[in-house]
């Protein structure tokens, strides 16, 4: 395969990782819609999911132009299995309580601020294209994690307890989104991709001081999960996407 | 002659696109074309319709989201399509451009007053914040025009709105957020 093609090939597959990452937690956060603690905040949930499948639907739609045949945005979101999707599994966890969804948004949030100005300039201009979309959604994101996450943390003993729980829970799923395997260094290399190890330093840098005025502790380094990218995934995944994909599945093609 | 334009520079750079574009009559006839969720205002005066061209017969309408999930757009892609065909005008196409990302900057002072009349206060009714956010209290109410406004949620019932509540006649409102 020429190089050419061989790049090619990667930035498709890193468009569906994107995508992937966009369209299960989008899913996770829709989870929320008419189970909010009040009216507002259902519907901020209902917000930020809208924003994030936006996303899904936009890195798909370029993967399918990437593969030249005839597949649209829609293959990719349902008609692959678990083992082909590839997000990172913070995205996955069930939603949880408040606390729970709150600071995986935060850790998430967070991330995609960093992520987003750097993907911002990458080389290939479509996903420069998306980034520059995103990063001003994911400004309003952050600002409504942040709030919450103050809030909850120096708020009632049991918001801060709950919050506590529901950060040590998810402290080692996050490292996997620094992780970089040879493709994503091949298209760091050539400045398509972003080089998210370079990242860590920074993200625990802001992480910690939000937590921090939220008078919670910053987890210890310890265990560690990985697997998301190469398709190991936790068993929530396949619930997920059994629910998501029925309508598609048994029906296929049905417009209305 | 050099002329201080009041106009911000986004907003002038697409009049003169519209202006100079050979095809102004079909820039004319997708005035008819409305965010299917605000009909008080049409795509051109919300930054969302962004070139008409014509090749060969066929004609070319580009658009921009405004936000990255926002539902409207398959509904205003059909709306394009049907407002010209009312026309005669029956080969169309609709490309989505996502570069340079839509901001309310695009948005034109006659977009932003129909807002208002509409009971909408738009971007240019709060002052941004250091990041350029959407402010937390005092925009302009779009009922009574008092300042004395607060937040109440950054998302309100489109992608595109927060939900405001003015303190001075105690009115609920929405906020069409800077992005």
């Amino acid at each position: 395969m020429s190089e050419q093609k061989q790049l090619k090939q990667a930035t498709l597959e890193y468009a569906v990782r994107l995508g992937d990452d966009a369209l299960v937690l989008g899913h996770r956060i829709s989870e929320w819609v008419s189970y909010g603690p009040f009216l507002e905040e259902d519907i901020a949930y209902g917000n930020v999911a809208l924003d994030y499948i936006g996303r899904a639907r936009m890195f798909y739609s370029y993967a399918a132009q990437l593969t030249g045949d005839d597949k649209t945005e829609d293959h990719f979101a349902y008609m692959r299995n678990e083992r082909e999707f590839s997000n990172l599994l913070i995205n996955e966890l069930p939603k949880g309580d408040f606390a729970y969804s709150q600071l995986r948004q935060l850790l998430v949030d967070v991330y995609a601020s960093l992520f987003l100005a750097e993907l911002v300039k990458s080389k290939d201009d479509t996903l420069a294209a998306i980034a520059a979309k995103a990063i001003k959604e994911t400004r309003y994101h952050l600002r409504r994690s942040r709030d919450w996450v103050l809030r909850l943390g120096d708020g009632t003993q049991e918001s801060h307890n709950r919050a506590q729980t529901a950060l040590d829970a998810l402290w080692g799923y996050s490292h996997e989104m620094f992780e970089m395997d040879a493709l994503e260094q091949q298209l760091a290399d050539a400045s398509i991709g972003v080089d998210v190890a370079a990242l860590r330093g920074q993200w625990h840098a802001r992480v910690s001081d939000i937590l921090i005025e939220a008078t919670l502790v910053v987890p210890e380094d310890g265990w560690k999960v990985r697997g998301g990218r190469e398709g190991y995934h936790t068993e929530n995944l396949g619930h997920l996407l059994t629910e998501m994909q029925f309508v598609h599945r048994s029906h296929p093609g049905c417009q209305w | 002659m050099n002329q201080i334009s009041l106009m911000p520079k986004e907003q002038h750079q697409r009049l003169l696109q519209r202006q100079q574009s050979e095809v102004s009559v079909i820039w004319d006839l997708l005035d008819a074309v409305k965010d299917p969720e605000i009909p008080a205002l049409s795509i051109w005066d919300l930054g969302v319709l962004r070139d008409v061209s014509r090749e060969q017969g066929r004609v070319l309408v580009t658009i921009t989201p405004t936000y990255s999930g926002c539902p409207a757009m398959n509904t205003i892609c059909a709306d394009i399509k049907s407002v010209l065909a009312a026309s005669g005008i029956t080969w169309v196409e609709v490309k989505t451009q996502l570069a340079p990302a839509w901001s309310t900057e695009w948005m034109s002072a006659k977009g932003q007053q129909s807002l208002r009349d509409y009971g909408i206060a738009p971007p240019d009714d709060g002052e941004a914040d250091a990041e350029g956010l959407m402010p937390l209290a005092g925009v302009r109410c779009p009922h009574c025009g008092s300042h004395d406004s607060q937040s109440i949620s950054e998302f309100g019932s489109t992608s595109c709105k927060a939900l405001f509540r003015c303190n001075a006649c105690c009115e609920p409102f929405d906020y069409f957020k800077r992005i």
